[in-house]
């Protein structure tokens, strides 16, 4: 039985459902949050912070929270504004993220965002880090100078029988994913393809394709990430 | 390892992933170290992926793919432990044993590693080799140690002058630990009777059980502060095929050690406050969550449940009741702070990652395999056991209008005296200065609840223990005048944090090295005014990360930037407005040294 | 009405992104009638005749002669603008960040393909004149304060343009979305 919830998002009312997720119910009340780690229809796992609001208050994260009835919820102030920009800067210098010669430049996530927010450079310095490119897989390339760590592909790609192909190996700042290399040999083509959607960045690639779509007709070349969902304007079907 | 030694292994635990914790540990016990194939063999037998084992293996720091020498020295490289001269023996362990901090000998005789508090701050250097306590160590010792090991003698054998008080001597534990307790409240002191309080539950209905600890106003002693007897209450409205009990001991907050003087001297009340929040909440399993670094209480604490059983205060049946049923185990973690944080500490107990989980929804709805499950501190169980057995309202008479009863307090650092004292909420930080020994005129601060507390300044002495003023885990660290208090304290608990950090949020990952580097750069001098502003403002980003622990990483940092500010302005550069930390003669030091010529700037 | 003075230059970088400086096509007439060049490339003026107005910086830091040049730069200039990725983060030229200065040495005289057996003597380069390699490329906002940032490799002609005029004509600088670009 789907029971009809009435929230407050920025002052306007938005309905949902019950057991929905805020960032969805935002969605479709077209008012866009901005995300990384969400994949939507999948459990989240809260794992970049972007989609921080405050939620009756207090600071949470808008792709975990179910709603509940009466939420008055802010998505946008400057202090929002100042903890969502800082979150994508931070990505920014805590990879090696050279958007001129990445394959995904154009159709990032990752760089979109900062698009949509006016980025020109994070307030943050560049660490540098040392990190490898995997290129043993016939399919795949695993470039993790552009990881964002946002547990994506962990959660979206497994073998036929539910095992994990992805997984993040070691803690705190030396946090990684790891591949399976048993299994990552037994993936087919549309596995594949699916672990190079699901990546928001360029982590993930396709072996011998790219750049195929010229400057100028990428996907967030004219159109700013979000657009979409805040056009949309189309509450849920009551 | 052969297949058929990993099949054992898997076997005791009935072939249950969600206890890849204990066979981990158990392969390692056996192993010495959980190399490649028994990766391989364990993910054919559990029948999950290498890289789902990988994920658990490399997150705690006791576990190793690679072997870490016959006999594996552990130094806590804790603040305290730098106070009392943890450099020297550092250096005397390398230098006896002729290889550096994160190596093994060629031999494979000796490896040197580093670790997070191993919760003896009231005895520092100390170290942990092969799972036993050395503390007070000198560099004497070290060499002594080093010497002595490779002369082939065991770990017993190392101990030559007696054990410690307490239980500490008993066979079962047979350690160099001392208690040091200092002062005795109503956990610690000696009138306590095994059985009393859990006949006396067992004659109220749980509901009853759970209004005498709604009536305590007992708050979790864990640090969080929630109340108790609201947790017990949503557990037992909440839905499930199972309730589950857990008992937090993975003190991990540096400069706690109360928990591990419990377990030594109190065991039973430990036991006997999870059976008591079984019955409460209708739970037939309890788990004691022990951190890996005491496992040296582990024969002892094994021995003592095994007691209890014969007692029929656990098993089947508990005194005579036919429908309460209730065991306890106990579980290990592998070294992670991480974990104290108690979704994190489920996920541990299920074989995973130790990473906090999204709340909602929380343990008491969706905990250990998603089931009901209360989560709750060493010295909470404890103290209601004190509660059934004396009243809520007795409970309340002790310790202040908001925060009721006794509080286990850990104190180390600058004193005469460190040590456990359990005192009523209320006290003031002087109070407890007094209590401890210290000339208050050499006080330069006071480290209140941890690293993840606040480190105060002389001010605020009179500032009150409790949940409404100075909320506190326990742990007070004393630090001397003489202290660099940003160089030894704030540096050094910010790299715990940093070593601690799960690395799920982005924030907590990738800010907290950032932070740590601005704090470098103004300790070697090379800060500016702007860098105090970004330390402030960047800090705001921490927030939005999920759990305690990331929320709290920088706090080593703002706290002692807000209550001892000069120390950070007496070494900004005066008449420099902006400076990125850049030397020309340490960047061009590289080429300079391959291209053989010498550099004048 | 007095025309602002500007000042250009090309540190680690491929003077791509003064060539996107010239590609403003025929608003090259429309900024010769607000701004005059001092030192820059465009003019071949080598040093500094006077106090600047604005500061075009492109390229980072590798090496101490690009350290001298930009501290040089603000020293003149009372607005100092990193220009492209290579000014903002390095760039190109920072992908060797990650190699040991020695080991980048040695792959471009003694080991590269390009100079197999030709530098029988195996020398590094190392005349006191040269510039010396710093152990990494560094951001030019790592060395000075940096004003101004207009990414892009290069930066599109229109961003300059319009971040220019907008400084020029002390208007709120307010870049369109589709100028602002990583690429």
């Amino acid at each position: 039985m789907n029971q009809i919830i009435k929230i407050e998002i920025d002052g306007q009312v938005c309905m949902g459902q019950k057991g929905q997720y805020l960032v969805d119910v935002a969605r479709e009340n077209g008012i866009y949050i901005p995300t990384l780690c969400n994949i939507i229809g999948m459990k989240p796992r809260g794992a970049c912070r972007l989609c921080t609001v405050r939620v009756n208050g207090k600071l949470m994260t808008s792709c975990t929270t179910p709603i509940s009835n009466g939420m008055q919820v802010e998505t946008k102030s400057e202090e929002l504004d100042n903890l969502r920009n800082g979150i994508i800067e931070l990505m920014f210098a805590e990879g090696n993220h050279f958007c001129p010669a990445c394959e995904k430049s154009g159709n990032c996530e990752l760089q979109a965002l900062a698009y949509r927010f006016r980025i020109s450079v994070p307030r943050f310095p560049f660490q540098f880090p040392q990190r490898d490119i995997e290129a043993g897989h016939p399919l795949l390339i695993k470039d993790h100078n552009r990881c964002i760590l946002c547990k994506r592909c962990i959660r979206a790609i497994k073998d036929e029988s539910g095992k994990s192909i992805f997984a993040f190996t070691k803690r705190g700042p030396k946090v990684g994913i790891s591949i399976d290399t048993t299994l990552s040999a037994k993936m087919d083509k549309t596995l594949a393809q699916k672990a190079v959607e699901i990546c928001p960045v360029g982590a993930i690639l396709p072996r011998a394709q790219a750049f195929r779509s010229p400057i100028g007709t990428r996907k967030y070349d004219k159109t700013p990430i979000g657009e979409e969902e805040s056009s949309k304007k189309d509450p849920v079907a009551l | 390892m052969n297949n058929t030694k990993i099949e054992s292994i898997v076997g005791r635990y009935n072939g249950d992933a969600t206890r890849l914790m204990d066979i981990l540990i158990d392969i390692q016990d056996e192993m010495g170290c959980i190399p490649d194939d028994s990766i391989q063999q364990l993910s054919r037998i559990l029948d999950i992926s290498k890289v789902d084992i990988e994920q658990t293996l490399t997150f705690y720091h006791f576990l190793s793919k690679t072997p870490r020498g016959k006999f594996t020295i552990y130094l806590n490289n804790s603040a305290v432990a730098n106070m009392f001269g943890r450099k020297e023996v550092a250096q005397a362990f390398e230098d006896a044993a002729g290889c550096k901090f994160g190596e093994v000998t060629s031999d494979g005789l000796i490896g040197l590693f580093n670790t997070s508090c191993i919760g003896m701050n009231d005895q520092e250097p100390a170290a942990i080799i092969n799972n036993a306590v050395f503390t007070r160590l000198t560099p004497f010792r070290a060499k002594e140690i080093i010497r002595d090991l490779r002369k082939g003698k065991s770990i017993p054998e190392l101990f030559v002058a007696g054990y410690g008080d307490g239980n500490n001597s008993s066979d079962l534990i047979h350690a160099v630990v001392n208690n040091h307790i200092m002062k005795k409240g109503a956990v610690l002191a000696e009138n306590y009777e095994l059985g009393i309080s859990t006949h006396r539950a067992m004659e109220m209905s749980p509901e009853a059980v759970i209004e005498e600890v709604k009536k305590s106003n007992i708050r979790g002693r864990g640090g969080a502060g929630f109340p108790t007897g609201l947790k017990w209450e949503f557990c037992r409205k909440s839905p499930g095929e199972k309730h589950f009990v857990f008992c937090n001991a993975d003190e991990g907050e540096p400069g706690t050690f109360k928990d591990r003087v419990i377990l030594t001297e109190k065991p039973d009340m430990i036991f006997e406050g999870m059976t008591i929040g079984a019955y409460a909440i209708g739970a037939e399993e309890g788990i004691l969550y022990l951190r890996y670094e005491y496992k040296y209480l582990q024969d002892f604490l094994e021995k003592h449940l095994e007691d209890l059983r014969q007692k029929n205060l656990l098993g089947k049946n508990i005194l005579g009741n036919p429908d309460f049923n209730f065991d306890i185990r106990i579980q290990f973690g592998a070294g992670a702070y991480v974990c104290g944080e108690e979704s994190a500490l489920l996920e541990s107990a299920e074989g995973k990652r130790g990473e906090p989980r999204d709340r909602p929804p929380f343990p008491v709805e969706k905990g250990y395999l998603q089931q009901p499950t209360i989560v709750n501190n060493v010295e909470t169980f404890c103290s209601v056991v004190k509660v059934i057995q004396n009243g809520g309202d007795w409970y309340r008479t002790l310790g202040t209008k908001e925060s009721s009863g006794t509080k286990l307090l850990s104190v180390s650092g600058d004193c005469r005296f460190p040590g456990v004292y359990e005192v009523e909420w209320g006290f003031s930080v002087n109070d407890i200065l007094d209590m401890v020994g210290t000339d208050k005129d050499q006080v330069q601060a006071v480290q209140v609840g941890g690293p993840s507390g606040s480190c105060i300044a002389p001010n605020e002495f009179s500032r009150i223990l409790c949940f409404t003023d100075l909320a506190t885990g326990g742990s007070l660290i004393i630090i001397g005048k003489h202290r660099n208090l940003l160089r030894d304290i704030a540096l050094n608990f910010t790299d715990f944090f940093i070593e601690e950090s799960c690395g799920s949020c982005t924030p907590c990952r990738a800010l907290t090295p950032i932070l740590r580097n601005k704090l470098v750069k103004i300790i070697e001098g090379k800060g500016v005014m702007s860098d105090l502003r970004d330390l402030e403002n960047w800090s705001k980003i921490m927030k939005t990360n999920r759990c305690g622990l990331g929320q709290t990483a920088v706090n080593p940092i703002l706290s002692s930037l807000k209550n001892f500010r000069d120390l950070y302005t007496s070494k900004i550069q005066q008449d420099v407005a902006y400076d990125q930390g850049f030397r020309m003669d340490e960047a061009v030091a590289e080429a300079c040294q391959a291209t053989y010529r010498g550099f004048n700037y | 009405m007095k025309k602002a003075v500007i000042a250009t230059t090309s540190l680690a970088g491929c003077f791509g992104c003064h060539m996107s400086l010239l590609d403003i096509d025929a608003k090259i007439l429309d900024l010769i009638e607000l701004v005059e060049f001092d030192k820059s490339p465009i003019n071949d003026l080598k040093t500094f005749t006077r106090e600047c107005d604005i500061g075009l910086i492109e390229g980072g830091c590798c090496n101490s002669e690009n350290v001298e040049v930009l501290k040089d730069f603000r020293k003149h200039c009372k607005i100092l603008i990193s220009v492209g990725e290579c000014a903002i983060m390095g760039g190109l030229p920072a992908l060797r960040n990650n190699i040991p200065v020695k080991e980048c040495l040695e792959e471009a005289y003694l080991n590269g393909p390009s100079v197999a057996g030709n530098n029988e003597a195996g020398i590094i380069p190392n005349d006191d004149e040269l510039p010396i390699l710093l152990n990494k490329v560094y951001p030019c906002h790592d060395i000075v304060k940096i004003d101004y940032h207009l990414p892009g490799c290069p930066p599109r002609a229109g961003l300059i343009w319009e971040a220019l005029y907008a400084l020029l004509t002390n208007q709120k600088i307010d870049l369109p979305y589709e100028l602002v670009k990583y690429d």
